[in-house]
């Protein structure tokens, strides 16, 4: 290796391994026992191949490929079939997001906050801290592989098989990996961390959006993105491996274009132009809450046309849905109609609650910018002047809250203005956007515990991430089958009506509110009682 | 009159006291210089003074107003630049010091065009792109543009060149002509010297000297350089007599201001061939007391 270029390599990965010794591990985990955990619940629930054969076809309509992504074995359901067809595509998404979250910490952000200019100053290599990031996310998410490979066999499940089981744990690898990589090509292109981020968190949106549109429509397409790949290794039912080892490919070949934008650039420089500044604020910046919208407005007018285009994407589906129904009379006689509503509607929810917790993350992020500024030591700017606490704190939580009821809504409209486009029947927006609308209180009460967070465990505000992502598991999961009653009550999508099939249930939302604005009560009596600092 | 006052303010971080006891007071149209070694808790009383942090015991009030609980009346006449300039890097300067001068309440135009001027800032660069000395500017401008009572000031000097700190001194006392008071940390200690009224000495989160500048050069004693025509072999013993030094055929050493006429009869004695007098610097005291090896002194 070219010691201008990559000396030192080595020990800024075991300087990577050493800050992140918690977060890694964490991570890993909660992946190997969030996959266990749902392949044991699998088997208890379906105890026979009668049972898995129903809900094989239940699965067989172009919602649920939308979503999960193609079936493959459904004629065969085994438990093998149905976990991989079930649960591996959403993991392989959450385990990019790992990745995405990990490569900007050590690249972008450390650039900014100028620590790798230090690094830099060190007799270390131009590209080894890229290298070395690089070099760790590979090897974790191959520890993930392994791991998670492992422990499915070991669970001495009839249909898991040891070949299986590691092209399950090689296939989320992969795709840690390739996003591993794409996040560092992003790194290379912004200016910023936090652009950084949002563009690779979009491309990670965009590559599953596509994915569902290839696999409803057409398999050309579907190959386009890497998450269409990967559900094509068909696990435990043809284990093809070279779709995964292909993913591996791509992940180092943008690993290597992403070194190479990196030499090519000046430190803190980026790739994507940066237009001219204004001499004086227009009248908009010139109170906190339009800085703190300022600060997040390309990011949140981003999230909003995503959130508009997943919407959409499902919708799109719709069309495919009804005329699939036509065709099989089988349906009919598995999925009851109930009374009053199309086959389709029935989805809804389904797919409501799917998106109303993607939703939810550009709204957590407008609420802990609040804290990222106290991080970046510039809240004392605001506070130092004639601005109250619960005013600063008040602004970030008031763009949360716009923000969550412009996410929902958008989302909700663009499933229901597409569909009603696709539909022959036509469908009802209307009810796709009340259906949509049900989740705000939960969506509020997630704003709630973030603001308690913040006021009162200011160090501890990641965690609202892994209770998102428990809750996604959970309402997932419950959407699929029927989990115990109280497993889903412990986050507050739990409490969210059915609509169209359930009627929408006053009480509960607004007891619901009421939670949510007690947390939030009590998030800024603690803001207003301590220290400000990082 | 008392624009700013502390007493007994102690700050624990966990077990560790980054403050015990500090008791400043400034008054009306003073310039109040904060000295003190790295960690000493320059920018902790700082924090503390802005209701940032939280004292864990002690009081502290400006404009007779606890500093914690009416943070934001207080601030409406403060006006502050913190250490260590962070801002944000896709907003302008320009935009920066408009959304400061806003938030404080105020709004002037012309001070603030001429205060950009004044430090040749280039307000319509993004922050990203600004050197360590302008992001400095940024923050000196909109503090100073503002019309406020009270200029808390944390080292607002680093990174400016000599030729913007001429500046910002000329700013400092056109302020304190209009009668405005001023805290300013500081490890400059010329600019101290130049500009302050009254210092305060601050080590391990405890004040360790304080007083006028004229009190503090009484501390340090009067630096004497003699030559004698016989030697002087007890003249470390003398009372008042400190740091004796060997400079070529002379000795150099410091007198404590009340014994300085009793030193002077025992050295004309010897018979006294040069002699010299260097007036009080604060230099000396301050280094004294950085290096720790200070023994507090007696005022
Ligand atoms: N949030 C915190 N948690 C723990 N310790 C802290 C915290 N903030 C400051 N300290 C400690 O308090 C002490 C005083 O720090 P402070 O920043 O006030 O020093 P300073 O006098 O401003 O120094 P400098 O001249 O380097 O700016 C230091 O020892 C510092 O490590
Ligand atoms: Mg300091």
């Amino acid at each position: 290796m070219d010691n201008q270029l990559f000396s030192g390599t080595g020990s800024l990965s075991r300087f990577i391994l050493r800050r992140d010794r918690i977060r890694i591990p964490i991570w890993i985990l909660s992946f190997v026992l969030a996959t266990v955990a749902t392949a044991v619940a699998f088997i208890g629930l379906y105890e026979n191949a009668q049972e898995r054969q129903a809900i094989a076809a239940t699965m067989e309509n172009p919602a649920m490929t939308a979503m999960v992504g193609p079936g493959y074995g459904l004629a065969n359901y085994t438990s093998g079939a149905m976990m991989a067809h079930q649960m591996l595509l959403m993991t392989a998404v959450v385990v990019g997001l790992m990745s995405v979250l990990l490569v900007i910490r050590h690249t972008r952000t450390d650039e900014e906050e100028g620590r790798i200019e230090m690094v830099r100053s060190l007799p270390v290599g131009r590209l080894s801290n890229v290298a070395a990031t690089l070099l760790v996310l590979f090897l974790v998410n191959i520890v993930l592989a392994i791991l998670t490979g492992i422990s499915l066999y070991a669970l001495n499940i009839e249909s898991m098989e040891l070949e299986g089981s590691l092209l399950y744990g090689a296939a989320l690898g992969a795709t840690g990996m390739v996003f591993a990589s794409l996040t560092a090509v992003c790194a290379q292109l912004s200016h910023n961390a936090r652009s950084a981020m949002g563009l690779s968190i979009g491309i990670l949106l965009l590559a599953y959006i596509v994915r569902a549109i290839g696999d409803v429509g057409s398999e050309a397409v579907a190959w386009l993105s890497p998450l269409g790949w990967i559900v094509r290794s068909e696990v435990y039912v043809n284990n093809i491996w070279w779709p995964v080892l292909m993913t591996v490919g791509a992940a180092v070949i943008l690993g290597a274009l992403a070194m190479y934008l990196n030499s090519i650039r000046d430190l803190g420089a980026g790739f994507l132009p940066a237009r001219a500044g204004k001499t004086h604020a227009s009248p908009l910046l010139l109170s906190p809450f339009g800085l703190a919208f300022r600060l997040q407005r390309t990011g949140f007018i981003a999230w909003a046309i995503s959130m508009y285009v997943l919407g959409a994407s499902y919708g799109s589906v719709m069309g495919d849905m009804e005329s699939f129904f036509a065709d099989v009379d089988l349906m009919q006689d598995l999925l009851v109609p109930m009374e009053g509503f199309s086959l389709v509607e029935q989805f809804v929810p389904t797919l409501m609650a799917v998106m109303a917790i993607i939703a939810t993350i550009p709204v957590l992020m407008a609420i802990l910018k609040a804290r990222g500024e106290e991080k970046n030591d510039r809240i004392e700017h605001v506070l130092g002047r004639a601005v109250s606490r619960n005013r600063l704190l008040g602004s970030y939580l008031l763009i949360s809250l716009i923000a969550s009821f412009v996410m929902i809504s958008l989302a909700g409209l663009g499933l229901g203005t597409v569909a009603d486009a696709v539909m022959e029947e036509g469908f009802d927006t209307a009810m796709a956007y009340q259906a949509a609308l049900a989740y705000l209180p939960a969506v509020w009460a997630m704003i709630g515990v973030t603001v308690l967070l913040i006021g009162w465990l200011p160090k501890l505000t990641g965690f609202i991430w892994l209770y998102l992502s428990f809750s996604f598991f959970v309402i997932y999961l419950g959407s699929l089958f029927q989990l115990p009653e109280w497993v889903e009550k412990i986050t507050p999508f739990g409490y969210v009506s059915a609509i169209p099939l359930e009627e929408f249930d006053w009480l509960q939302a607004t007891v619901l509110t009421a939670v949510a604005i007690g947390l939030i009560v009590i998030g800024f009596v603690g803001y207003n009682k301590r220290d400000i600092g990082s | 009159m008392t624009i700013l006052k502390t007493t007994g303010l102690s700050k624990k971080f966990g077990d560790f006291a980054a403050l015990d006891g500090v008791d400043i007071e400034v008054g009306k149209g003073e310039v109040y210089g904060f000295i003190g070694p790295n960690g000493a808790g320059k920018s902790t009383t700082i924090r503390v003074l802005l209701g940032i942090l939280k004292a864990t015991e002690g009081q502290a009030t400006i404009f007779g107003k606890d500093v914690w609980k009416d943070a934001v009346d207080i601030h409406k006449r403060v006006a502050y630049v913190p250490g260590d300039v962070n801002l944000w890097p896709n907003l302008t300067g320009g935009e920066v010091i408009d959304l400061f001068i806003k938030l404080r309440g105020g709004n002037n135009k012309s001070r603030r065009e001429e205060l950009i001027r004044r430090f040749d800032l280039d307000p319509s660069k993004k922050c990203r792109t600004y050197s360590k000395g302008n992001r400095q500017k940024v923050a000196l401008v909109a503090a100073l543009s503002s019309d406020a009572d009270l200029y808390i000031l944390d080292e607002p000097t680093s990174g400016l060149d000599p030729l913007m700190e001429r500046v910002f001194q000329e700013c400092v006392r056109e302020a304190k002509a209009e009668g405005k008071s001023i805290l300013l940390s500081s490890h400059i200690l010329s600019e101290v010297e130049q500009l302050c009224d009254k210092v305060a000495i601050i080590r391990q989160g405890k004040i360790i000297e304080k007083g006028t500048l004229k009190e503090l050069r009484h501390l340090t004693g009067t630096m004497l350089l003699v030559e004698t025509k016989e030697p002087m072999p007890n003249l470390a013993e003398v009372k008042g007599v400190r740091g004796i030094e060997q400079k070529d055929g002379a000795l150099s050493f410091q007198v404590d201001q009340e014994e300085l006429d009793h030193v002077v009869r025992y050295v004309s004695g010897f018979g006294i061939i040069r002699m010299e007098s260097a007036p009080p610097t604060l230099e000396e005291l301050f280094m004294r007391h950085y290096e720790g090896t200070g023994t507090g002194g007696a005022v």
